[in-house]
């Protein structure tokens, strides 16, 4: 795959002081999703408005489909499309009107059959000529949406897209994230939800204090990050840990009839045959076993507190 | 054009920005144009019709003509910076201005758009009133090509001086401050209602220091070839204060001033 984003040494300093962002370097692979994590103030929405020329960078230099963002911006623009946090709309207007000015916007000639395509997609045609203020707040993210489609753009930023919208909306836009990908829309998408991420992203960057911190598939990152525990359950509670096995760091609950064990799972040797071994000498007896994975959602939290 | 790629100069940008803001007046049409020609309806009826009855001619010309032009400024001034100021503010108020600025949309085209509509709305605007006018006193206009440039270039300056103010306000009562406090006051002691000769010493010298005085006469020089001063200095005074105006925007969108971060 090719990149269609590229960020490098990117910074931004307020003229209160105040670092929104610190050498950010990051490639987005064309026709990927990318998800975007962090907790609030880390500096995501700046990123996305960096990109997407709503504020401009102190240091470093940003390439959309090879093309400049500040000397090339015409180019790089028309390729973006963005959704915004926050809902704003025009409430006098309908989505049929709206999208046809986000369309001549970006410079794109008239094409009703894209806008009905669009529009249809998203569930809005029989509201084309509705006041927007009339619609309801899902319907009006869906606007939105319909807008930064509107001139069929190579990348989509999703920016929360999903914060506040009830569950059955969420699956809705989860779908037509998917439904874009696969028409070859790269999508970068930040969000709170972490099995928001974890259901939909390629790729997943975690940002802290203005500084990505990290960035894997997502499955190369629940693999290294994640941690498995094994859980043994004991027959005849244990009073406590006997001492043999203290190099294992095990935890004691249930009233003793639980032991687990956390293991580090791209480790030489995950210490599990060993401890089982051990415990058979010492006759301590189990009678069932399960492992469990990280969440995702773990693994965010344990980077973020990481690098606090 | 292949998808992606956006010519040197963005003309369906600057339509849809155009057409967005003429939309918006359309929807409130009857406020955008019926309520200005009941206004200037009114005062024909109270300063040409009642008082103008006991003022005779002013500079040759009957009072009911006299003030024509003046009407038409009063109206030009305020609309055209009501409607450039509220079609930027209003964006920035609803947050939907991120569209704008994300758009590949130059600063220039972005002006043409807001500016171009704002001041294709108070010429009609004007022009309209010179009909309502037409009813009420007989008119014969001297150089109408003068008063079509004059018309023109005062609407498009003073719609650029809304745009400025639209993106300067932090609020409505902002909004307001300038047009209420400052532009309102100097169009009445610019001579809209009367030749600045029939004030008394110092104030016919103090008032020139108003430059609403050079843009109402050099207008009403169009009209009936009268004026209280030269009207080749209303031209340039006027022309001055536009491209004042267009220095201070070029600013604001060199610099993203309260715009962009």
């Amino acid at each position: 795959m090719s990149s269609v984003l590229t960020v490098s040494g990117l910074g931004k300093t307020y003229a209160s002081g105040v670092t929104a962002l610190s050498d950010i370097d990051l490639s987005i692979e064309r026709g990927e999703i990318f998800a975007l994590l962090g907790p609030n103030g880390a500096g995501k929405t700046t990123l996305i408005s960096i990109i997407c020329g709503i504020v401009t960078p102190s240091t470093g230099t940003i390439t959309v489909d090879g093309h400049d963002i500040s000397r090339d911006w015409r180019a790089a623009r028309a390729r973006i499309g963005l959704v915004p946090q926050e809902l704003a709309t025009d409430s006098f207007e309908n989505p049929l009107a709206t999208v046809r000015f986000s369309r001549g916007l970006f410079g794109r000639p008239p094409d009703p059959a894209h806008l009905e395509r669009v529009l249809r997609d998203l569930s809005l045609w029989d509201k084309r000529k509705a006041r927007i203020m009339t619609l309801s707040g899902g319907m009006k993210r869906r606007v939105m949406i319909a807008k930064a489609l509107a001139h069929e753009p190579d990348i989509l930023f999703l920016d929360e897209p999903t914060a506040g919208v009830d569950v059955e909306l969420r699956r809705d836009m989860w779908a037509l994230v998917r439904e874009l990908r696969d028409k070859g829309t790269t999508i970068i998408l930040t969000t709170h939800y972490i099995d928001e991420a974890e259901e939909m992203a390629d790729r997943i960057g975690v940002m802290r204090k203005g500084r990505l911190i990290v960035v894997e598939e997502k499955e190369t990152l629940i693999r290294k990050l994640g941690k498995k525990q094994l859980t043994l359950h004991l027959p005849e509670a244990l009073p406590s840990i006997p001492e043999a096995l203290a190099p294992w760091g095990l935890t004691l609950s249930e009233g003793g009839a639980r032991l687990d064990y956390t293991f580090d799972t791209q480790a030489d040797s995950t210490g599990i045959p060993s401890l089982l071994r051990r415990m058979d000498e010492l006759g301590i007896v189990w009678r069932d076993l399960n492992t469990r994975q990280s969440s995702l959602e773990e693994i965010f939290v344990s980077l973020v507190r990481e690098t606090a | 054009m292949p998808k992606g790629d956006v010519p040197a100069f963005n003309a369906h940008g600057v339509w849809a920005i155009y057409r967005f803001e003429m939309a918006r007046s359309l929807r409130t049409i009857v406020q955008s144009l019926v309520t200005p020609v009941l206004t200037t309806s009114l005062y024909f009826v109270v300063f040409g019709a009642a008082i103008g009855g006991r003022m005779g001619e002013v500079d040759g010309v009957s009072y009911g003509a006299f003030i024509v032009p003046g009407l038409i400024m009063l109206s030009l001034f305020t609309e055209s910076i009501f409607n450039a100021s509220f079609g930027i503010y209003f964006p920035k108020f609803t947050g939907t201005i991120y569209e704008v600025l994300s758009a590949p949309v130059s600063a220039f085209e972005i002006l043409i758009g807001y500016v171009g509509a704002a001041a294709t709305k108070s010429i009609v605007l004007g022009l309209v009133i010179l009909m309502t006018a037409a009813l009420f006193v007989p008119l014969e206009i001297a150089h109408p090509l003068a008063m079509v440039a004059f018309l023109v270039l005062t609407a498009v300056t003073f719609s650029l001086f809304g745009f400025i103010i639209g993106v300067w306000a932090n609020g409505f009562e902002q909004l307001q401050l300038i047009p209420m406090l400052i532009v309102m006051p100097l169009t009445f002691l610019g001579g809209a209602f009367y030749s600045i000769a029939m004030l008394p010493e110092p104030w016919d010298k103090i008032a020139l220091f108003n430059p609403v005085v050079y843009l109402v006469s050099g207008f009403r020089w169009s009209f009936f070839e009268t004026s209280d001063v030269p009207v080749g200095l209303s031209l340039g005074l006027t022309a001055g204060f536009f491209c004042v105006c267009v220095g201070i925007v070029w600013w604001i969108f060199r610099t993203g001033y309260r715009l962009k971060s």
